[in-house]
């Protein structure tokens, strides 16, 4: 509970009692209610009432859930590849079939172009395959805990040999919504484990610097304009191309969001900061300290609630930026390799005009990375405004 | 205002020896040297190379001696003018650059001021008529210009291109231009080519920097002189154009030295996907191929182009903002 809100616990009763508001006695439980809430219910009524930022927040749950458990959304093997269903266009899904609730896509016949050789695909408007919900495919673990071979979505008939592909397929064969739903998980998680490491350095530095002041707040200032006046892209490249080219799919993953977390830690360093320098002269803070409290204790048991709301809210806003940073590495050709399958992974496969021209279905994953950094940032901005007190 | 200027001056050098260092580190960092690389190379397409070859090679570029006095060799040539040979396409690396900075340069500069031209009106319109439709649609926009990866803006614009039109917006002159002395015609080419690219580099940028401007001048148009020039019958526009536009103006310029080493970096992606003859491509293939000497140049020129933005950036707010100066 923060000291700012309920400042009754802080000190006697007396010297506290002229700075608590009165409330007017007409509709007294709700009123009540807001003099006593703690900091995090006032951030999160506030919130509320950023009707898009909830939308946003329920979309970055669902993504989250699905990233969670890839398995279970996706369709297909996400490396299996089939060297007769190369370039398949997306199949639409039907909903209803003469009137009743039925899931089918119409079936895709390939043609072999006599001029090109290139395999055609034209989709069958009477030739239908019929899906469910929850049937049996091939199997996976859920969160590493248990196997199962249940899946969201799955033909009607696994034994028939048809095939459905919901985003089509690559030019290996592969199942792109499939590879969509597994890359998700890489490139989220990526975002979110780069942004804490950089958290932690952002609050170890920026707290330092606000906190102390002079001499320390001298070199980290410049530590900070020297990083943030680097062109990021080219410093991120030289970086992931010194990784050699043997590393393991874990240790690039680890390398990558340690050379993500490595520059993008100063914005939220500053914001840190600039917070440390604000509160260091409120009352509270002084009170604290004159009480004889250590400075760890007035760090982390007086001045640190008060901006978990703001560091959350820039954490948020910290998240996306990783996400596209990833995207851009893996994208060029330097971040996340094959096997591994990430968001960047999958848009290299759309590199050129060539395979763009041929299937532009492979720019579908990039929706993905538009979508969710769109949520987040919303997201973000609402917690930021929420987090905010002066912010109505 | 000139010392302000000379200190900014004196550290120059100073910050040039950090990021010299540091891109002779990045040049180091891959595992085994360059030669052992391109020896490795050679082999996979069948050619062989005598042990002889492979120590004169060696010697030529020093890596048989320690780190540091190979690092103070490297920074002797470079202030010497001579930035080495590129083993890969086995030629010089000036000749190799020239042109590409020159090009770089001019794509960051038009997109810079695309940017500028395009986001401070808008910037004014959605402060002066905030939550009008306007204002939201901008805002929308800015939401969306964060969002998309720049290199998606590029491909689905190719891809437009391509299936609507029929052309390739690829490169940054036509095929008759590509190797032509300079003329007249080959600058009005390359201009034709230019803009698509300064466009997607700047749609991002844009939005950001609207956003600050309209919250820049959103503080200013609250404050009491602004009431007190309304009250003395002041036109709005001249109003707005005349006081807080102004004041809005300087956090704005700032943001210079942020800017254009973003704009550099983001040309790096957008200059791949769209194939353009920049640096930036050419980086990428250097570092792919492990061509680290102009790999490690073509780092130190992004490094040194963004001091001088920055540079450039402290020097026009002194000159805008007399407080800056006087510190």
């Amino acid at each position: 509970m923060s000291p700012e809100t309920n400042p009754t616990i802080t000190g006697p009763e007396i010297a506290i009692q002229p700075m608590l508001p009165q409330p007017p006695p007409a509709h007294e439980e709700e009123v009540d209610s807001i003099y006593i809430a703690p900091n995090w219910k006032l951030v999160w009524w506030r919130f509320k009432k950023h009707k898009l930022a909830v939308l946003s927040t329920l979309v970055i749950i669902l993504i989250a859930v699905v990233a969670n458990i890839p398995g279970f959304f996706s369709t297909q093997d996400p490396q299996e590849s089939v060297s007769t269903e190369l370039f398949i266009p997306p199949q639409r899904l039907h909903f209803f079939d003469e009137g009743r609730l039925q899931l089918y896509v119409f079936a895709v016949d390939g043609v072999r172009n006599p001029e090109t050789l290139r395999m055609e695909w034209q989709t069958s408007d009477e030739f239908k395959i019929y899906l469910q919900l929850f049937p049996e495919g091939y199997s996976y673990e859920i969160l590493r805990l248990f196997e199962t071979d249940r899946h969201f979505i799955g033909l009607e008939d696994p034994e028939s040999g048809d095939y459905f592909h919901l985003l089509g397929t690559d030019r290996l064969g592969r199942d792109q919504w499939s590879r969509l739903i597994y890359g998700s998980q890489t490139s989220l998680s990526i975002g979110l484990i780069s942004v804490i490491i950089s958290t932690i350095l952002g609050i170890i530095l920026g707290g330092l610097s606000g906190y102390y002041g002079g001499m320390v707040d001298m070199v980290v200032q410049r530590l900070i304009e020297l990083l943030q006046s680097l062109p990021a892209i080219p410093i991120w490249l030289a970086l992931s191309a010194a990784m050699p080219r043997t590393w393991s799919v874990i240790q690039t993953y680890l390398a990558i969001t340690i050379i993500l977390a490595l520059i993008g830690w100063t914005t939220l360093a500053r914001e840190i900061r600039s917070r440390f320098l604000s509160l260091r002269e409120e009352d509270f803070v002084v009170a604290a300290k004159l009480s004889g409290s250590k400075e760890a204790r007035v760090v982390f048991h007086h001045m640190m609630p008060t901006m978990y709301s703001h560091i959350i809210a820039a954490v948020t806003l910290a998240i996306p930026v990783m996400i596209i940073s990833e995207t851009f590495l893996s994208f060029l050709g330097l971040g996340m390799r094959p096997p591994a399958i990430s968001w960047g992974v999958l848009l290299k496969e759309a590199q050129n005009l060539q395979s763009i021209a041929l299937a532009p279905w492979l720019l579908l994953p990039g929706l993905a990375v538009i979508i969710t950094v769109l949520t987040m940032n919303i997201m973000g901005d609402g917690l930021r405004d929420a987090a905010d007190p002066y912010s109505h | 205002m000139s010392q302000y200027i000379a200190k900014r001056l004196i550290i120059l050098p100073f910050l040039l020896v950090i990021f010299s260092i540091f891109a002779f580190f990045i040049i180091q960092a891959p595992p085994g040297d360059f030669v052992s690389s391109y020896i490795a190379d050679l082999a996979a397409s069948g050619s062989s190379v005598d042990q002889a070859q492979v120590d004169a090679l060696r010697e030529r570029y020093g890596l048989d001696q320690p780190m540091h006095i190979q690092y103070l060799k490297w920074m002797g040539r470079i202030v010497k003018g001579n930035l080495g040979f590129s083993l890969d396409w086995q030629k010089p690396i000036q000749e190799l650059i020239g042109e590409r900075i020159a090009l770089t340069v001019m794509l960051g500069l038009f997109t810079f001021a695309f940017t500028w031209l395009l986001a401070v009106p808008i910037g004014i319109i959605s402060a002066v008529k905030q939550y009008s439709f306007l204002d939201y649609f901008f805002s929308i926009f800015n939401y969306f210009g964060v969002a998309t990866p720049t290199f998606m803006t590029a491909l689905i614009i190719m891809w437009l291109a391509f299936t609507q039109y029929g052309i390739s917006v690829t490169g940054l002159f036509s095929p008759e231009y590509i190797n032509a002395p300079w003329s007249m015609a080959r600058v009005g080419d390359l201009l034709r080519h230019m803009w698509l690219p300064m466009v997607i580099l700047g749609l991002d940028g844009t939005a950001r920097l609207a956003r600050i401007m309209r919250a820049n001048l959103l503080d200013e148009l609250n404050k009491p002189y602004v009431e007190m020039a309304r009250a003395k019958g002041l036109s709005e526009w001249k109003l707005v154009l005349k006081y807080p536009v102004r004041l809005a103006i300087n956090p704005l310029v700032s943001t210079i030295g942020w800017y254009l080493p973003l704009i550099f970096s983001g040309s790096v992606i957008v200059a791949t996907v769209l194939n353009l003859p920049t640096i930036g491509p050419m980086l990428l293939r250097a570092l792919i191929s492990q061509d680290m000497f102009l790999a490690g140049t073509i780092i130190m020129i992004y490094l040194f182009l963004a001091v001088i933005g920055t540079l450039i950036s402290d020097i026009l707010l002194a000159w805008l903002d007399p407080r800056i100066r006087m510190e």
